[in-house]
């Protein structure tokens, strides 16, 4: 009986642990989050990501290998804040190399506002660990042009 | 004495409350995994051609979501682009067509079918879907207009439907646009993301199939005109997003088919005032893999001619009628979104006896369609139109 007991206890916490840890890193920035500005665009660009991006770059930002670039801990979003946005505004087209691998798949754009880009941008930008840069904001948006 | 019996309870306590736990987990974790399972895989599997007897050529280039597209009696084609351009094609050489209404662009929304009148070369009306924002509130929702085109410009614009009420939501717009052999006008709507409200009732648009006269009005015996309070331009409802329509080339039957959620994509045959199941019956699953329904029949509701699961995404149908294609003619054939190829379907007897794989990993496959000519043209996302051309 003390056996099942600790067997149990065990199962248990590691079930905690492992779901716990998967929750904070669907849905959290690893650090914490001291702008409640940033936080609140997080917010409304999480349900901008459900809408329109998760079906291609799936819940956990890891997209398809060779078919759709991952946005999680991703070297070309990193690197390139002004053409991710841009890319979000007009459309992503030809290649891009993202952690080392080729991509060629169109992104059309997706009628997303000024705001809601921002907003997104924010969420993927601080989630699944990344944390890429300071606030995008709609201004930002709205000055990158075509 | 007191705070020790207390401990030794409290620890009693914590194993019950850990035992109580377990057998809970045990529970929660057996629930969401039967939640998770498929339903049934499509009767038929999908496989890859034992030898390919075709080759592909590039008619026209470098387009990005050719989302319909019709031949002109001289041979030019009119391209819709996604993104609200209308394209006309010609040796070679591509025009923007002006005039169009505005566009609502979001999300699966924004310049969708085209279509021509059966009469095109008398009467020279245009027909077309799109996702407008006209009418009250936030966001948009799937119109159709009918236009003649002039000098690179389109003319006589006809609004003849506008679907209400506007949403903001990027979901489930349809649109395919097919003419039957009595003349009238059939479009789809897709649920526009509101599953629990739109599909399954016929006093609001969406999720439906609609039936028109040419000229925008509703045909007398449409199967609700007499339906308080109905859409009378509804013909068959229960859908979810249907964005493939082709008329059946013997019977004149409108053939339909739509995309489920996780597995559950169909083909129906459309049939007046019936109910095509959508959200209470489906052979699909949430994208989560959770459930939303246990059922895949009930009386009062249609079964579809064929389920897909999984999903293939499909996209444009087209029924082969020429001779060019060595066996192929009477076959079905369905562009995929999601795996990159066009489904070739043999049927016998109004049943799915084989799929096969063409054009695999081309690109995805918007539209595909029999040309005047008999060859099959099909739309790829990023590519263009190509041609399948048979072997000598």
């Amino acid at each position: 009986m003390k056996v099942l007991n600790y067997i149990a206890s065990f199962v248990i916490l590691s079930f905690i642990l492992i779901s716990y840890t998967t929750e904070k890193a669907n849905y959290k920035p690893h650090k914490l989050l001291k702008n409640k500005e940033l936080q609140e665009s997080i917010k409304r660009g999480n349900q901008i990501y459900s809408d329109f991006c998760m079906s291609c770059h799936l819940p956990n930002g890891k997209g398809i290998k060779n078919t759709y670039p991952p946005l999680a801990n991703s070297d070309y979003l990193k690197n390139n804040r002004k053409a991710s946005i841009k890319g979000l505004k007009y459309g992503l087209k030809g290649e891009i190399s993202v952690n080392g691998n080729i991509y060629n798949s169109y992104m059309s754009p997706m009628g997303l506002s000024d705001d809601e880009i921002a907003d997104v941008m924010n969420y993927i930008n601080h989630s699944w660990r990344n944390d890429y840069g300071k606030i995008v904001t709609e201004k930002e948006v709205h000055e990158i042009i075509k | 004495m007191a705070v020790i019996l207390n401990k030794k309870h409290n620890f009693i306590f914590l194993k019950t409350n850990i035992m109580k736990q377990f057998k809970f987990l045990f529970i929660i974790s057996f629930i969401s995994l039967s939640a998770c399972a498929q339903k049934n895989k499509s009767t038929v599997e999908a496989e890859a051609p034992t030898d390919i007897n075709y080759t592909t050529e590039i008619v026209v280039p470098e387009l990005d979501i050719p989302w319909g597209f019709v031949f002109l009696p001289d041979g030019a084609l009119l391209i819709t682009e996604k993104t609200g351009e209308l394209i006309h094609f010609k040796n070679g050489k591509k025009t923007i067509i002006e005039g169009l209404p505005e566009v609502f662009l979001r999300g699966q929304g924004g310049l969708l079918d085209i279509e021509l009148h059966p009469d095109y070369s008398k009467n020279g009306w245009l027909y077309i879907t799109y996702a407008s924002s006209d009418g009250e509130g936030e966001g948009g929702n799937t119109a159709l207009i009918r236009a003649k085109l002039n000098d690179n410009k389109l003319t006589a614009i006809e609004h003849l439907y506008k679907a209400s009420p506007n949403s903001k939501l990027p979901y489930h717009f349809g649109s395919r646009i097919e003419f039957d052999n009595d003349g009238f006008l059939y479009f789809s709507i897709g649920e526009r993301g509101n599953r629990d409200e739109n599909p399954q009732d016929v006093t609001r648009d969406c999720g439906k199939i609609y039936r028109l006269n040419a000229d925008g009005s509703i045909p007398k015996d449409n199967p609700f005109v007499t339906t308080p309070n109905a859409k009378t331009a509804i013909f068959s409802y229960g859908h979810r997003n249907p964005q493939g329509m082709v008329k059946h080339p013997e019977t004149g039957k409108i053939w339909v088919h739509e995309h489920g959620p996780r597995g559950g994509d169909e083909i129906n045959i459309i049939q007046k005032g019936k109910n095509f199941g959508w959200p209470i019956i489906s052979y699909g699953i949430n994208y989560s893999g959770t459930t939303f329904t246990e059922k895949t029949a009930l009386p009062g509701m249609e079964q579809p001619l064929f389920y897909w699961v999984p999903s293939i995404a499909p996209s444009g149908m087209t029924f082969i009628t020429s001779n060019i294609y060595p066996n192929w003619k009477g076959n079905l054939l369905v562009g995929s979104l999601k795996f990159q190829y066009i489904e070739r379907l043999v049927l016998n007897n109004n049943k799915v006896i084989k799929r096969e794989k063409l054009l695999e990993g081309m690109g995805r496959v918007r539209n595909v369609r029999q040309g005047p000519d008999g060859y099959i043209y099909a739309a790829l996302e990023g590519v263009g139109i190509v041609k399948i051309v048979p072997n000598k």
